[in-house]
């Protein structure tokens, strides 16, 4: 399942280097052609929403309160990695060096 | 009981790797996969209570000690080493494997350690083995990396010998029992084993050498010294409630610099601080499930970790490069590769049905239950961290991303098979933990796959993914590396040292210089006193010596008639 969804998204950043090279289109392995990119993320956004739907069959019980609330999982994960992102962007700013930076010592 | 039943196995490990060098072809690959089994059994033999004591000094040490913890961990160790044997077995030199299983059996010895002098021995010699794996195994970076990975462990080693010494000056006692951190050595023991476990701020040492070893000395390194770290912390501080924040803050240093990281190799060294972060706040909150919970995480992350790292040396022996930038697209010819790569990820990322999700979420399940509200948002929210760090973003970025024309095979016949092995031990572990739930140290009252633990899990990191893939523009891969606290060290100390040089330099010359004229001038009037022509080597006349010494008495004469 988690595959799956990998999947989907994982080719979406493919999509313009594979659309670049439509005219060997044929060539591609299938995995990264336009066509099952596009039914990837379908695929993949089908299933975040069954995902969630399906709460509503399922009795998830909190510990603290926010986190029994309907979908809690599916925006807190979603809402912590932006959030993890944003910092790691932010510190990047002041934590990055070239690669070669320590090479001469 | 017999000889072999006593005798430490971590000692077997290590004798029986010296033997390696001797042998040649068949016989010494036989002997290197063989090997490794043979202490297994002999781990899973060593039966609870001391096994062994040895006199030394006024002491008695107790080498093998066994209970389900050290069996546990021992367990793990000696399965680790034979799959880094397996993997290992046609890339890295003779000398490496050596060095390797020492420090295995090192760690093995620790496991066993029931006093705190055997446990010293072996965690030195550990530090020794593993700084051996790095030299033999390197690159041209290897050697000035393992010297400052020996400098922080013989730091560590120090802190934690101060430590031991107290501690047994103090109270009498070497066994090596539950502590808590409130004398001045029991801080230091606790400081000694956080600096083996990569706490920070004392963790760039880790990311900084284990990426230079070779492919199979990585996945060796990965191991034995931040899991014995816990192991030693779970015996020896439980519930040290300090140990929580330690760990939630390894747990998001992990995640941060994963993210900003260009060297798939180094990608994982973070994440294995962040994934000891889970199983050191796991000690802190200390209660039965938790430790649990960190015992078990302990065992499943080693497979896992090995797994990816396997994987990622694969990907490195292959083609040559490290660098998520240099990479992409190797999905293609290498498929073996990227699906064991892949379930070590999603292990990892404690997906259903794999290891990590019958192992983390008993730390989680800990918090919740000691109403740790705080700890247990910000697990969560670090379970969906590791996804987006080692979860998907180590496969993306090596097999899919973008096709770098790299066409290069999967490994030989061996290291897929190490690969393949460690890949169906996470499934097999994720599909049915009872057995491993069997041999933890507390009965488990846990059942990991209820419908909701399932969806809750599934939404968390699904929507993780969703947001990699959204956030992608942003985590474009730069030839960059971040600055660690070992920039302190590196950099800070070096340039500190080179300004107060230019600085007190030319003051230092001048005054060596004032001070080197004041001698010369000093040596002068000596040597004109008492140099050749000075005063004191003229020859006196004997009739000067009859005039003074006639003067003398004229004054005695004269002083006594007065």
């Amino acid at each position: 399942m988690a595959k799956k969804k990998n999947t989907p998204a994982k080719e979406k950043a493919q999509k313009t280097p594979a659309k670049a090279k439509s005219p060997d289109t044929e060539k591609l392995h299938w995995l990264v052609r336009p066509q099952s990119i596009r039914n990837l993320w379908i695929g993949g956004g089908v299933m975040l929403a069954a995902l969630v739907a399906i709460e509503k069959a399922v009795h998830t019980h909190g510990y603290f309160g926010l986190d029994g609330t309907f979908a809690f999982n599916a925006w807190y994960g979603f809402a912590v990695c932006v959030a993890m992102v944003i910092a790691a962007k932010g510190l990047g700013l002041i934590l990055k060096r070239e690669d070669s930076y320590y090479d001469g010592d | 009981m017999t000889v072999i039943e006593t005798f430490p196995p971590g000692l077997v490990l290590v004798l029986g790797a010296l033997v390696v060098p001797f042998l040649r072809g068949t016989a010494q690959k036989t002997w290197i996969l063989v090997l490794p089994l043979i202490v297994l059994v002999l781990v899973w033999r060593v039966p609870d209570g001391t096994v062994l004591t040895v006199s030394f000094l006024d002491y008695t040490l107790t080498p093998v000690t066994g209970d389900a913890l050290s069996r546990l961990f021992a367990i793990i160790f000696s399965i680790m080493a034979f799959a880094g044997g397996l993997f290992a077995i046609n890339h890295c030199r003779e000398i490496e494997i050596t060095a390797a299983y020492i420090y295995a059996g090192s760690a093995i010895g620790v496991a066993f350690a029931g006093d705190l002098i055997t446990l010293f021995l072996f965690w030195e010699l550990m530090a020794l083995g593993s700084t051996t794996v790095l030299l033999t195994g390197g690159g041209q970076k290897a050697m000035p990396a393992a010297m400052r990975y020996l400098l922080m462990h013989i730091m560590g080693g120090s802190l934690l010998l101060v430590g031991i010494v107290t501690h047994i000056d103090t109270t009498g006692s070497i066994a090596f029992v539950a502590m808590k951190p409130d004398s001045f050595a029991t801080w230091m023991m606790m400081l000694g084993f956080l600096v083996n476990a990569a706490a920070a701020p004392l963790s760039a040492w880790l990311p900084d050498a284990y990426p230079e070893a070779s492919p199979g000395g990585m996945v060796f390194l990965s191991a034995f010294t931040t899991k014995t770290a816990v192991y030693v912390l779970i015996r020896g501080f439980p519930g040290s409630e300090i140990l929580i924040f330690f760990g939630l803050f390894m747990v998001f240093y992990g995640i941060i610099y994963a993210l900003l990281e260009n060297d798939m190799r180094r990608i994982l060294a973070y994440s294995i601080v962040n994934q000891v972060g889970f199983m050191v706040t796991g000690i802190g909150i200390g209660t039965e499930m938790a430790l649990n919970g960190a015992a078990a995480h302990a065992f499943t992350h080693i497979i896992y970790k090995a797994l990816l790292l396997m994987s990622a040396g694969s990907v490195l022996l292959m083609t040559g490069k490290r660098k998520c930038s240099d990479l992409g697209g190797l999905f293609q010819s290498m498929p073996l590769t990227t699906v064991c790569g892949i379930i070590g990820a999603l292990s990892i990322s404690s997906f259903p049905l794999t290891s990590g999700f019958i192992s983390k979420s008993m730390i989680s399940q800990a918090a919740a239950d000691e109403s740790l509200m705080i700890v247990w948002y910000l697990l969560a929210a670090a379970s969906a961290g590791v996804f987006l760090h080692a979860g998907i973003k180590f496969p993306w970025f090596v097999f899919f991303q973008k096709d770098s024309g790299l066409r290069p095979p999967d490994p030989p016949l061996n290291m897929r098979l190490a690969m393949i092995l460690f890949a169906a031990l996470c499934i097999g572990v994720g599909v049915f933990p009872g057995p491993l739930y069997s041999i933890l140290p507390f009965p488990v009252d846990y059942v990991p796959y209820t419908a909701a633990h399932v969806l809750t899990m599934l939404q968390l990191l699904l929507f993780s993914g969703l947001a990699f893939f959204i956030c992608l523009p942003l985590m474009k891969r730069t030839l960059t590396i971040s600055l660690d606290v070992d920039w302190l060290y590196r950099r800070l100390t070096s340039a500190t040292i080179r300004k107060l040089i230019a600085i007190f330099g030319p003051i230092d010359q001048a005054i060596r210089a004032s001070a080197l004229a004041g001698l010369n001038q000093a040596i002068g009037r000596v040597y004109r006193f008492l140099g050749p022509e000075g005063v004191m080597a003229r020859t006196i006349p004997a009739g000067a010596m009859v005039y003074w010494a006639v003067t003398l008495l004229v004054v005695y004469l004269v002083l006594n008639l007065i």
